[in-house]
């Protein structure tokens, strides 16, 4: 499902090269359910984003289902993140002047579905979550436990191979996070990979992968059993 | 362009985003409003003016004596100088290029005048046959005076549209007496002429009867002639020439303005061209600014507007947008904002230009404001394209930049 190899990535600050990933190499099956764990700075964010092809990586390899991710153009870019991936991000990042059903269906509106087909199925989605009634809310009208909701649904509407979560109960009190990702274990029972990015222990432990990142390398992948 | 669901879009941002659009909306608005008022007034000011100049032949010219300022031929200074029909009868052999020669002369002071028991207060002048020509009356009624009115000095009047309503009303003047100055004078005919109030509220009796029985014969006030087809420097030479003339008959400096004023209207009228046309300049000056202004205003919005919105495009790019479509529903949305927004600018600047136009009528130096509808059209345009340009370029920047560099901007 995903490969990677002898990946390389570098910020520059003003005049300084920060070596983020070093030589990373890592390979993930098609339905794992991984969490990818290390403090603040070790480049587990920027792993993430290079994987939802929201990021460029400078050297090496990234193959996700069979297909090479590199220099990729503006419109193939658009259209891998919009079959392959849901996103779902600590701050949720859903547009605020769309209400919860609007935000689900936005996903489907870069598919070319008409609006009131994408509609329906945006409520479908909120059902699975358990939103239903809050379909006509807007962002700033629900708790950050129900907007990550809404983001997860969002994430999934687009019926993707992959979902990235960054620190998806970041945000989130330890209740509301038990639930969330409850729902992670959920979906990824339907068959789909899901990557976790966090660097709480107890949320890592609810995943079936461990992998950890120290100063842009991986020190660690542990399979719970 | 008609993709339904894109226009659907942009409803709903622009419905939720009413500030934002207010904003945008309200620059280019209030630019093409302020140049159409602007434009609009400067063209009132010059209709009014130009309807000044209405009333009268454009190639007039008026003779007026006054007393002399210089002296001359050993006479002191303060002479009165006066005209006499015999001055106006060599004028009329002995320079060529003049149309008409007119005469006339006034009853000073306030002259009451009664029909029946109706009375107000009216100029009286005398005149030749040849006024009608020079003060272009239009005759809405009977006649003007004729040659043989100014032959048999009769007691004949023709009034002004004011004037004869206000002392016939609707009835029929023609054939009425008037008294002026308790003399019965025949009403021939009445006129319109639009040189404004003071012109209508007079009636012009022949000359001869004028001098005859207000006393002063021979003595006129004021000629006045049209120089027909003549260019203004033509004009010009037809002045000099009446000036020696008359200044050779009557002792006075030829130099001396007061002794003898002749006033060239068409000299007059150029000046007021040559003044409107540095106005017209001045307009289109502020105009372009605040054109200049309109245009700065909504690019510095549009720039704003990007940057607030590059978060925004972060997340559509990560859900799956292309950077072409996240260029076009900016640019879309913000072409639709100034078009809508620039033809209610035009409109509420056209409306009231009308609504100006209709409450000020009469209003003589200010009249029939109006704007060059495809000037109003074009300035609307270019505010949209430069607006348009303006977001643009930053759209284009922050669609292209990596999804995650706009998710980070707060």
């Amino acid at each position: 499902m995903i490969e990677l190899k002898n990946i390389n990535k570098y910020y520059s600050t003003g005049n300084h090269e920060l070596h983020v990933l070093k030589d990373v190499n890592l390979q993930i099956g098609a339905g794992e359910l991984v969490s990818i764990m290390g403090s603040s700075g070790s480049g587990k964010s920027t792993l993430l984003n290079i994987l939802g092809i929201l990021d460029a990586y400078d050297s090496g390899e990234y193959i996700l289902d069979n297909t090479l991710i590199k220099n990729l153009s503006e419109q193939k870019a658009a259209k891998y993140r919009n079959e392959f991936i849901g996103f779902i991000f600590q701050s949720f990042h859903l547009l605020s002047y769309k209400n919860a059903m609007e935000n689900v269906a936005l996903p489907l509106y870069y598919r070319g579905v008409g609006r009131k087909e994408r509609n329906k199925i945006a409520l479908e989605y909120l059902e699975k979550v358990g939103l239903l009634d809050w379909a006509e809310h807007m962002p700033n009208q629900l708790s950050g436990g129900q907007q990550q909701r809404v983001s997860i649904a969002r994430a999934l509407i687009s019926k993707p191979k992959l979902i990235l979560a960054d620190e998806p109960t970041g945000a989130l009190d330890s209740e509301t996070s038990g639930n969330v990702m409850e729902l992670f274990r959920e979906v990824n029972k339907l068959g789909i990979t899901v990557i976790i990015v966090t660097h709480e222990q107890d949320i890592a432990a609810m995943t079936d992968r461990k992998i950890t990142l120290r100063d842009g390398q991986i020190v660690e992948s542990l399979v719970d059993v | 362009m008609f993709d339904l669901d894109k226009w659907q879009e942009i409803f709903s941002t622009i419905s939720k985003n009413k500030l934002r659009t207010f904003l945008t909306g309200f620059s280019v608005a209030w630019g093409i409003f302020m140049l159409i008022l602007l434009l609009g007034a400067g063209e009132g000011l010059q209709h009014g003016t130009e309807n000044q100049f209405k009333g009268d032949a454009m190639n007039a010219v008026w003779i007026m004596p006054g007393k002399t300022s210089l002296p001359y031929n050993g006479y002191k200074i303060d002479r009165t100088i006066k005209l006499e029909n015999r001055d106006f009868e060599d004028l009329q052999k002995n320079i060529s290029g003049i149309e008409n020669l007119s005469a006339r002369k006034y009853l000073n002071g306030i002259t009451e005048i009664n029909y029946g028991k109706k009375s107000g207060s009216f100029g009286v002048l005398g005149c030749r046959p040849e006024e009608q020509e020079a003060e272009k009356l239009v005759i809405e009624g009977g006649r003007f005076i004729n040659q043989l009115d100014q032959t048999e000095a009769r007691k004949v009047a023709c009034l002004g549209r004011d004037m004869k309503l206000e002392l016939f009303g609707e009835e029929d003047p023609i054939g009425k007496y008037i008294n002026i100055n308790g003399i019965p004078f025949k009403v021939i005919g009445h006129y319109m002429d639009e040189g404004g109030d003071r012109d209508v509220r007079r009636t012009w009796i022949p000359l001869s009867t004028h001098q005859k029985v207000f006393g002063n014969p021979n003595s006129i006030d004021r000629m006045g002639l049209t120089t027909g087809d003549a260019s203004i420097e033509e004009a010009q030479v037809i002045v000099d020439q009446i000036r020696d003339r008359l200044s050779q008959r009557l002792d006075f400096d030829p130099e001396d303005e007061k002794a003898m004023n002749i006033r060239n209207r068409a000299e007059f009228y150029q000046k007021f061209v040559d003044l409107f046309f540095g106005i017209k300049i001045f307009i289109w000056f502020i105009g372009c600014g605040t054109i200049l202004a309109g245009i700065v205003g909504v690019s510095n919005i549009m720039m704003i507007v990007v940057k607030e919105r590059t978060k925004e495009i972060g997340i559509r790019k990560a859900l799956g947008a292309s950077s072409g479509s996240i260029v076009g529903l900016i640019m879309q949305e913000s072409i639709f904002i100034t078009t809508i927004a620039g033809y209610i600018g035009l409109t509420l600047g056209v409306g009231l230009l009308e609504w100006s136009g209709s409450m000020i009528q009469g209003n003589t130096y200010f009249s029939n404001p109006e704007v060059n509808i495809k000037v109003a059209v074009g300035a609307t345009l270019l505010l949209i394209v430069s607006g348009s340009l303006a977001g643009l370029i930053p759209a284009v920047r922050a669609a292209n930049i990596q999804p995650v560099e706009a998710l980070r901007e707060e």
